[in-house]
């Protein structure tokens, strides 16, 4: 589903060369890698936030390498979450809905519907102010899976919870596996949860990507 | 063994860790003296007038036409150097781009200009900057002469005029207003904005439903200071727009008429004044700035 193919981008003094990576149709392949070697910057390529310098990225058999942010149809769930602070939770989980044109109705019961899927269905009418760590990252994750996309992009989305919420969330995001057919690319430093979530992980160093063994 | 076991207690013994005492008292002393500085001059402003000074101030027309016409030009500011800051301070704030210290530093220069300098810039940029042989003046003079025609309400011109109030005003306060806002938005995470784009926003959404509706506090901070600059303003409103009584003057031009015909008591009362209207005024903005947060 999601086709890196000899991608490299250039931001300042970093580069990143070299990095083909596959992620199969409804597959969830992890990211590994020392800080700073690139993953995040690679992620943000995938959702379209940073400029591939060569290469290209495929979804599917759609070449998305120039386009925007918005064409792309990417769910993306970053490490602190990033929830909207001025939005209530409800406006939160049908943002994404509401920019794609949906009927303000139709937004909100997918709003109701995804927050009843990950147990937020008591916070809608909250402001992000107050939330825990767990409920703002399922805030994030019912954000990003609003739209159905066919890829979720997660950027270390578990690294600022404790080891009970980060177990919960990891329960959350195997049961959407089985509802939502997305493709997955998840960031973390963490093998255990790594090896819990992901059917590949792959390495991310100086020389590209490497698949490791399972 | 005993002598090592000295050498690990002595680096914390109290007696070796500095008193507080001295820090505090310099940060206090510091600070309270420049409040004292600030009380002392208002205290010197309230002996050296009276209430029946602030009555026959209230009562001169030319006083009381100075209070509307300051009002409206302060608050004409606020509202053009927040539509300008805000998108300056956004650029600032969340793109590099070739000669970007250029831009930054040329956005200081108001800042750093002597006011009266700024004035006498305006007035040669209206008045002998020549455009197809037509100063600026001439060329806005003429459309502005139209709209006077059809509204004597509206100027004929800018220079000497009430525009040009404005313009001076406008162009010392928005340079603040401008830091204000850039510091507004770098101080807001670019990573909101970044997951609204993948949400199916362009990067116009993501500034007006993320990023702006965060820098409501900013937004009226910003105003809120291009107001208390445009109140302040003299230098350049004098050199471009005049020292006209009733025409082009504005309270700060008040204290200095007042002074110029040496009415001492009558400069002060007007300052007051000034300094009850700011007050008032700020605290409104304040006010309104603290309920929209809740």
């Amino acid at each position: 589903m999601i086709e890196i193919r000899n991608l490299c981008v250039r931001a300042g003094d970093f580069r990143l060369d070299n990095v083909n990576l596959s992620v199969p149709e409804s597959g969830y392949t992890v990211l590994m890698g020392k800080t700073g070697c690139g993953k995040t910057t690679l992620l943000e390529c995938v959702c379209g936030l940073k400029r591939a310098h060569s290469g290209s990225i495929h979804f599917g058999t759609h070449d998305v390498t120039t386009l925007r942010p918005a064409e792309r149809g990417v769910g993306y769930v970053p490490q602190d979450g990033a929830v909207f602070s001025t939005m209530k939770v409800s406006d939160q989980l049908s943002f994404g809905p509401r920019m794609r044109g949906w009927e303000k109705s139709k937004a909100l019961s997918r709003a109701a519907e995804i927050a009843d899927e990950l147990g937020i269905g008591h916070l809608l009418q909250r402001f992000p102010e107050g939330l825990s760590g767990g409920e703002r990252q399922r805030v994030a994750l019912g954000r990003a899976l609003a739209c159905r996309p066919q890829v979720l992009c997660l950027d270390e989305p578990l690294s600022a919870l404790d080891d009970e919420t980060r177990d919960e969330i990891c329960d959350l995001i195997e049961n959407l596996r089985q509802n939502h057919p997305f493709a997955a690319l998840h960031i973390t430093h963490s093998r255990a949860e790594a090896e819990r979530l992901g059917d590949e992980i792959f390495l991310l160093n100086a020389d590209g990507c490497k698949l490791l063994e399972l | 063994m005993e002598a090592v076991r000295m050498m690990a207690v002595e680096p914390y013994s109290p007696s070796k860790i500095r008193s507080d005492a001295p820090f505090l008292t310099a940060l206090w002393g510091i600070s309270g003296m420049y409040v004292l500085l600030i009380i002392a001059v208002l205290a010197a402003d309230a002996s050296y007038t009276s209430a029946r000074d602030l009555w026959a101030a209230l009562e001169d027309p030319n006083v009381r036409a100075s209070i509307w016409l300051t009002l409206l030009t302060c608050t004409a500011t606020a509202i053009l150097s927040v539509l300008v800051s805000v998108p300056a301070g956004y650029v600032l704030a969340r793109f590099n781009f070739p000669l970007k210290k250029i831009f930054d530093a040329i956005l200081d220069i108001p800042i750093v200009l002597p006011p009266l300098v700024i004035g006498l810039s305006l007035l040669i940029l209206f008045n002998q900057v020549m455009i197809g042989g037509q100063s600026i003046e001439k060329w806005i003079g003429g459309w502005m002469e139209g709209l006077h025609a059809w509204n004597e309400n509206i100027p004929s011109g800018v220079t000497y005029k009430i525009p040009a109030i404005i313009l001076a005003q406008f162009t010392v306060s928005c340079a603040f207003a401008v830091r204000t806002m850039r510091n507004t938005f770098e101080g807001i995470d670019p990573r909101q904005e970044e997951v609204a784009m993948t949400l199916g926003c362009g990067r116009s959404g993501a500034f007006w439903l993320i990023a702006l509706p965060q820098a409501a506090r900013g937004v009226i901070a910003a105003a809120t200071l291009a107001w208390a600059r445009a109140l302040g303003e003299f230098g350049p409103v004098l050199v471009f727009a005049g020292a006209t009584r009733g025409s082009t003057e504005v309270l700060a031009t008040t204290v200095f008429l007042e002074i110029s015909i040496g009415n001492l008591e009558g400069a002060v009362a007007v300052s007051f004044l000034m300094i009850a209207v700011a007050i008032m005024v700020l605290s409104a903005v304040r006010l309104l700035g603290m309920r929209q947060s809740v």
